[in-house]
């Protein structure tokens, strides 16, 4: 069982998805001589060529554009942006064609895209690095959105994005591609956590804590905080946005009554109000006290100096465990 | 200049319907072969107009028709093999017809029956693209995908296959139509994007899109492009075929410039008169794509009364099709919507579903009976 770093264990995932099916391809800028950016990609070109891992042309519309054309000719591919503030200019193509090509045609399209997008703050980058745009992507129907916040996941999910029949936006924790963790590469893809269930990663008994990508380390941070003072928090990793897998967080909630959510998006519009309007849906008689939010502010993402306090951390984490059990 | 033909414009058939040779293209057809573009011409119009008078009699929402770009579209339709792929805009109804596609397919769009009634697997014609340009990268990656299954350059006619994206003259302004056009090069995809510059994008003239001829713009990237006579339904196969050959034989993508006239509005809703002269107009009805086609076939002594008369029978026996089948089209049951949004079950998806269904379910009980998955337009109307 190798311990890999968050970004090798998709590098893994990739390589064994593209050794499983001829048809799977990867697009991006800088992935092929260079390995990407952030290295994901790395050693993919020399191994499987450059008519399937392509350096494309500096326009993420064309990216994703042309990957549309390629799946419906019968390819699986696999789009690298380069960073979450770059993929703007291929939201058309995402919004108006790759989410709803398969409604279109009555379902007689099929567009097996995966969209991989580094995001998340906490790296001290320049502008346009550093955001969690995911709420914009979940918010349009025909797209799946998924984020893996361990190595072992990042493996299995990102096999199982290229998979699935329906397009994927795959979200990756920048802050976490050098985070190591143990992979269990010997499963098989039906053995491992379907793409679309959450996951209780801690349990305990006063405060469930909803977290996805790189803010789940910081929940369990919080909750080894939190126990210090003898506050037991269950930590969910939500792990899958779009479906929400409300099912997981409500039988936690039932149990302990209280709910924050943590991400690093602005909380306004974003996942963590979806999430607390289902679970008030579902669990208002459970409930002790308010669902509460903790994220960014409805703000441009603040220059990398700045980031610490727009970013929640353990301490904003505390603070809203501590409101929820006051109420 | 709207009106004037502009220079270094391919053209086979003058608008007299003289015959005229071109250096670079030409076309050797059959008499059958002739006949069947005429066909074509006669009866895309005539699905036009039938639209027209469906639109007008309620039947349609909406109709964007195609009179005067009929020789474009056949011409370059007529240009594809069966393997080929077409990315169309909304108006390539011409373009459909010759792929194959039942028009009724095509009404159901405007009727709001549906998104679009034809398999574009089967007919290898995508759905109709209603944001301009958005269809062109697709087109040049479905392209890449020819190429990566080696059906370019092997010779064989049965195999080798090419791409053909659509875009009219509004649309190359879009940022995507220049970056569809330098991936098509970056890549030498096998695709031709062909370009129906019909004047006008809604009310804007195309001096508001270019300042150069439009063909010209694909210089910029690499790719030849070509500018056609759209009026010419000789021209545009010639043209088509020719820049299709050479994507097929591996040569590379080609832009084409169709040169031709949007006769009607922009779609029912929208009133030329409010932007463009009469006078312009009658320029191009005297270059009217079937009328010196006509002439042509006329003058080669094809054209029979009897050939006439059966297409006349044949465009009537369409139109009555087009009118009774829009009607006889099935409204779609309310539930049908959530069926493909995904491939795969979505939680948030299904529940509504359900929480929908039992909510129409709700009515059943109601004194006023009826079953609402059959009936949407009878459940608002329904109290509890």
């Amino acid at each position: 069982m190798p311990n890999l770093p968050l970004a090798k264990a998709i590098n893994a995932g990739l390589r064994t998805a593209m050794e499983r099916d001829p048809k799977v391809l990867l697009m991006g800028e800088d992935i092929g001589r260079l390995g990407g950016v952030f290295r994901v990609t790395e050693g993919l070109q020399k191994d499987f060529g450059e008519a399937r891992v392509l350096d494309t042309p500096l326009a993420e519309a064309g990216i994703v554009g042309t990957a549309i054309g390629l799946a419906l000719r019968g390819y699986r591919p696999v789009c690298e942006i380069q960073f979450n503030g770059f993929v703007y200019p291929a939201f058309n193509q995402i919004v108006t064609q790759l989410a709803k090509l398969r409604a279109r045609s009555q379902g007689r399209l099929e567009l097996p895209v995966v969209l991989r997008i580094p995001f998340g703050g906490g790296i001290g980058s320049v502008e346009h690095h550093s955001e969690s745009p995911e709420a914009l992507f979940a918010h349009v129907s025909g797209l799946r959105v998924v984020t893996p916040a361990t190595s072992a996941d990042a493996y299995w999910m990102i096999q199982q994005a290229i998979a699935s029949p329906d397009p994927v936006v795959f979200f990756e924790p920048e802050r976490r591609y050098w985070d190591k963790g143990q992979v269990e590469t010997d499963a098989t893809l039906a053995d491992v956590a379907p793409l679309h269930r959450a996951r209780v990663v801690r349990r305990g008994e006063h405060v469930t804590v909803a977290a996805y990508g790189p803010t789940v380390r910081l929940a369990l941070e919080a909750a080894e905080a939190a126990a210090e003072d003898g506050t037991q928090l269950e930590v969910v990793d939500l792990r899958t946005i779009s479906p929400l897998d409300v099912g997981t967080v409500a039988e936690s909630v039932r149990r302990t009554g209280r709910l924050v959510v943590v991400h690093e998006a602005p909380t306004f519009g974003g996942v963590g109000g979806e999430l607390a309007a289902r679970i008030t849906e579902r669990c208002f008689y459970s409930l002790e006290a308010p669902v509460l939010r903790v994220g960014g502010f409805h703000l441009p993402y603040p220059a990398a100096r700045v980031e610490e306090h727009y970013l929640p951390g353990v301490d904003r984490v505390l603070d809203a465990v501590d409101r929820s059990l006051a109420a | 200049m709207p009106g004037g033909d502009p220079e270094g414009m391919v053209q086979l058939l003058t608008p007299a319907g003289e015959r005229v040779e071109h250096p670079d293209y030409d076309v050797a057809l059959e008499p059958e072969e002739l006949l069947g573009l005429y066909r074509d011409l006669v009866l895309v119009r005539r699905v036009d107009t039938e639209a027209n008078a469906l639109q007008r009699q309620g039947e349609l929402g909406l109709w964007a028709g195609l009179l005067g770009q009929e020789a474009a579209q056949v011409g370059s339709g007529r240009a594809l093999r069966p393997q080929d792929h077409a990315f169309p805009t909304y108006r390539e109804h011409g373009v459909a017809w010759c792929r194959g596609v039942d028009p009724l397919g095509i009404l159901e769009i405007f009727r709001g029956t549906s998104h679009g009634g034809w398999d574009p697997v089967a007919h290898r014609l995508h759905p109709y693209t209603l944001v301009i340009a958005a269809q062109l990268l697709p087109a040049v990656g479905c392209a890449m995908g020819v190429q990566r299954d080696g059906a370019v350059g092997t010779g064989d006619p049965g195999r080798d296959t090419a791409v053909i994206g659509y875009l009219g003259d509004g649309a190359t302004s879009q940022g995507e139509a220049s970056e569809a056009l330098q991936w098509a090069a970056v890549f030498n995809a096998p695709v031709v994007i062909f370009c129906q510059n019909n004047q006008w994008a809604i009310s804007e003239p195309v001096s508001v899109q270019a300042r150069v001829p439009l063909h010209r713009r694909a210089d910029g990237v690499g790719v030849p492009g070509v500018l056609v006579d759209g009026n010419d339904v000789l021209a545009c196969l010639a043209v088509t075929r020719a820049a299709l050959d050479r994507a097929r034989s591996g040569g590379g993508p080609t832009f084409v410039e169709a040169y031709t006239y949007r006769m009607g509005a922009h779609t029912t809703s929208d009133d030329p008169t409010r932007y463009r002269s009469a006078a312009e107009v009658d320029v191009w009805r005297a270059k009217d794509p079937i009328d010196r086609f006509r002439r042509y076939l006329e003058s080669e002594g094809l054209l029979d009364e009897d050939f006439t008369t059966a297409l006349e029978a044949e465009a009537e026996q369409l139109a009555e099709h087009l009118r009774a089948g829009v009607r006889e089209l099935p409204e779609p049951a309310p539930l049908a919507m959530f069926d493909h949004a995904y491939a795969e079950p979505h939680e948030q998806v299904e529940e509504e579903r359900e929480e929908f269904a039992a909510y129409l379910a709700s009515f059943d009980a109601a004194p006023s009976g009826g079953d609402p998955h059959q009936q949407p337009a009878t459940v608002a109307g329904r109290t509890r």
